[in-house]
């Protein structure tokens, strides 16, 4: 990897730099570290946000945050914040620990969907079924992006992968799991909602979500989870573009957005 | 001295816990050790405040232990040898991420779901690592239930001391027997924590980060080297064992735990009809008391080793003794106990010859 | 003095709790003391048994090969362990319900009558406690007034009512020898 060009390098106009000309920057709760992820990915949209409301809310002393195996593997790197590397599958049994040990803190688990609702799957519904006062971010995108492209639970009927080379055929390889919907219905959760962040409108939805999640551990309500259908252009083997409009006509009308569940509500 | 009691095994180890400051326990139940988690769920938590949860599994129990042992507070499971097996992936992270936490192996008869039966047959798994990787936990190995009391204590300070995972080896007759026992004082629960634990980004310090992942060779060597440098440290400095009337014995018996019990009697026996027999018994089965098999070996005429499995231990003996001394095997497997008897009829075949 | 005994009959006769008034005696007369019983599914209406070892001195195997005594509730315990008792040791069982006594001619064999004496009390679950006096009037282990002070210290304080029933078939179980 070839360094990149350090900020204090570029040549700019020292003039331009004034507070009042800022119209966007990085929180300070993000580490100076670039990201590894791909052009166009959505982990670094949703790690930004992430952190820009630990900024916002003031709770960078206060916050733990525990790694999956997956893409996100090195989240660490990039949130300035304490973090624990998990194992795979494991992240919800390590916050579990982490929340029994540290009952005033806010605590998050940061998955893909291999590391959540396949190798995890007795993890997560446990932990959602104890009511950890956990949010659990998920990172839907339906494929195995670290090792390459591989079938996740999560991979649509029909969708091309390196283990299902000929489309997800649903009668030998299953059908694609619908996690939030199946949490939902645990009376220990106390939110479920999906989101995206393929356009800036869910974006910002996706920060709100974000937002009132932590609002609700802070009420110690119980489990939630914000799942973010996303995607992975590389190995959907598509141009970011393509990949965001894979997302809108193929990914969110079997995984619609919105709040699967709310505290007191259904 | 302490207060005396009469307790069973995994209760006196679950009464230990408590004592010990311990601030959490992450459990699945499995026989012949249910009882910890049973003793702890009654007393645990209206006494100290310690958390005591029962997970979903084994994996999940061990899994909660990192997460928890990575705040920098006393936490320890226990379980029994299948279980301990799903806890391998668990433990070999918490050994690359250099947490101390206690776990407890109250070994049955294997392999596979096995006898709810005493055996020792976890040996090699406990003490050569067990899961994967270049690691090492600090084993004890305790021979009654005194020790299953001490070694909880004695467990954690270690397992602090060198930021190691800390195993204590014990098996289903450990757990399940009555004994007196001696119990140390209730101690306060920690209220500062270690600088590398995550409780929170201190204001102006580096965040800190718990893993095991160093996707550099070179790093992940450097990783590897220092604690190669911690297990060396170990040998040096933390080994354990007792001799039972060395001075002027003609052959050695040997054993851990239950094995070293059986291994008294028989030099009982022997004692009575005039053989001089003493005994060598390893507290700590890692690091390994090499060192005190080879300075007796030349000085006797053989030594048998007694364990519940196919002959584990006795290979740390070989490596220790060399061709300086007979090195002889009496083991039982499936969670079969040896009766002193057959061990001393077999004592006296190998080493007086038959009569 | 060492006394390695073992307790045993059927699960639910009370042997194991047996042994385990006699580990507590023990140790309130600061005796070195180990309880180890048999566990697992056989505990349930199978035959069950707790060896029992007091001693003035550290003890060593929690397995026994040779015991100097036998407590047999039942047929299958007198099958099984009198040919594990030491030459000149001793077997005390249960006369009522086992058919097929001891034939051993080395160890000294006590039948007595602990069923019929439980009965007699109304209450067959004071089987245990006849027995148990029966063994201490035999062996004299531990001292009958501190075998009294184990038992309320093993029997939950819900029972405590029962102890002076306890009492009576321990007393009871003593007399049988002692006549």
């Amino acid at each position: 990897m070839t360094n990149p060009i350090s900020i204090n390098e570029v040549p700019v106009n020292p003039e331009i730099i004034q507070d009042e000309y800022l119209i966007y920057k990085k929180p300070s709760t993000l580490t100076d570290k670039p990201f590894h992820y791909c052009p166009g990915c959505g982990h670094s949209t949703v790690h930004k946000l992430l952190m820009e409301l630990v900024e916002e809310i003031g709770i960078q002393s206060d916050i733990i945050g525990v790694a999956p195996v997956g893409c996100s593997v090195f989240a660490y790197d990039y949130m300035d914040i304490d973090m624990q590397e998990a194992a795979h599958g494991r992240a919800l049994a390590v916050a579990t620990g982490v929340r029994r040990m540290l009952p005033d803190k806010y605590v998050f688990t940061y998955q893909g969907d291999g590391d959540l609702a396949a190798i995890g799957t007795a993890e997560t519904i446990h932990a959602a079924n104890r009511g950890e006062n956990i949010l659990c971010i998920f990172i839907n995108n339906g494929v195995y992006g670290m090792t390459s492209g591989q079938m996740a639970p999560t991979t649509l009927a029909g969708m091309v992968s390196t283990t299902s080379p000929f489309g997800r055929d649903v009668k030998t390889q299953g059908y694609p799991l619908k996690i939030g919907e199946l949490l939902s219905l645990l009376p220990g959760v106390a939110y479920v909602t999906r989101q995206s962040v393929h356009t800036p409108t869910n974006v910002r939805k996706t920060k709100k979500a974000l937002k009132q999640a932590l609002e609700y551990q802070k009420q110690g309500l119980g489990f939630c989870m914000v799942e973010v259908v996303s995607n992975c252009p590389s190995n959907w083997k598509m141009t970011p573009l393509e990949s965001l409009k894979f997302v809108e006509e193929k990914m969110i009308p079997f995984y619609p957005l919105g709040d699967l569940k709310v505290p007191g509500g259904k | 001295m302490g207060e005396l009691k009469l307790m069973k095994g995994n209760e006196a180890l679950a009464e230990a816990l408590i004592r010990s400051g311990c601030d959490g326990y992450f459990g699945y139940p499995i026989t012949p050790q249910s009882e910890v988690i049973e003793y702890l769920s009654r007393e645990a938590t209206a006494r100290t405040g310690m958390v005591v949860l029962q997970a979903e599994s084994e994996v999940a129990s061990i899994n909660m232990i990192y997460g928890a042992a990575a705040t920098g507070r006393r936490v320890a499971t226990t379980s029994s040898s299948p279980g301990i097996s799903l806890m391998q992936e668990g433990i070999s992270y918490i050994a690359g991420a250099e947490l101390p936490c206690l776990v407890v192996n109250v070994v049955r008869g294997g392999p596979g779901l096995g006898t709810i039966q005493p055996s020792q047959a976890d040996y090699f798994q406990a003490t050569k690592g067990g899961g994967h990787g270049d690691y090492h936990l600090l084993v004890l190995a305790p021979y009654n239930v005194q020790e299953m009391v001490d070694f909880v204590k004695l467990g954690f300070e270690l397992g602090e001391k060198y930021r190691n995972p800390v195993m204590i080896l014990a098996d289903g007759a450990m757990g399940q027997m009555m004994e007196k026992v001696e119990l140390f004082e209730q101690q306060t629960r920690k209220t500062s924590f270690a600088d590398w634990a995550t409780n929170g980004k201190p204001k102006d310090k580096e965040r800190r980060i718990i893993t095991s992942l160093f996707i550099e060779p070179e790093r992940m060597e450097q990783v590897n080297l220092n604690l190669q440098a911690k297990y060396k440290a170990m040998q040096e400095n933390e080994v354990r064992y007792q001799t039972m009337n060395t001075d002027d014995a003609e052959y050695i018996l040997t054993g851990f735990g239950l094995g070293s019990r059986i291994a008294m009697k028989v030099m009982e026996l022997a004692r009575e009809k005039g053989i001089k027999v003493g005994l060598i018994r390893p507290q700590t089965v890692y690091p390994f008391p090499y060192q005190v098999y080879k300075d007796i070996a030349p000085k006797v005429k053989g030594i048998l080793d007694i364990e519940m499995n196919a002959g584990q231990m006795v290979e740390d003996v070989r490596l220790a003794v060399g061709d300086k001394t007979r090195v002889e095997f009496y083991g039982r497997m499936g969670g079969i106990i040896a009766e002193p008897d057959e061990v001393f009829n077999y004592f006296e075949k190998v080493f007086l010859g038959d009569k | 003095m060492t006394e390695e005994a073992i307790f045993a009959g059927f699960g639910g006769q009370g042997v194991l709790s047996m042994g385990m008034i006699l580990a507590y005696a023990g140790m309130i007369e600061n005796k070195e003391v180990c309880w180890m019983p048999s566990y697992g599914p056989e505990m349930r209406g199978g035959t069950a048994n707790a060896t029992t070892i007091i001693s003035d001195t550290l003890i060593s195997s929690p397995i026994i090969s040779k015991y100097d005594t036998v407590v047999a509730l039942n047929q299958p315990s007198v099958d099984k362990f009198e040919g594990k008792i030491k030459t000149g040791g001793t077997i005390i069982y249960d006369a009522t319900n086992i058919l097929t006594p001891p034939t051993r001619t080395d160890i000294k064999v006590f039948g007595i009558p602990g069923s019929e004496t439980a009965v007699n009390l109304k209450n067959i679950r004071v089987l245990n406690m006849v027995v148990l006096g029966a063994f201490i009037a035999t062996r004299h282990t531990v001292k009958p007034e501190t075998i009294l002070e184990a038992l309320k210290k093993v029997l939950p304080e819900r029972y405590h009512n029962l102890i002076p029933l306890n009492k009576k078939a321990f007393e009871e179980g003593m007399a049988l020898i002692k006549n």
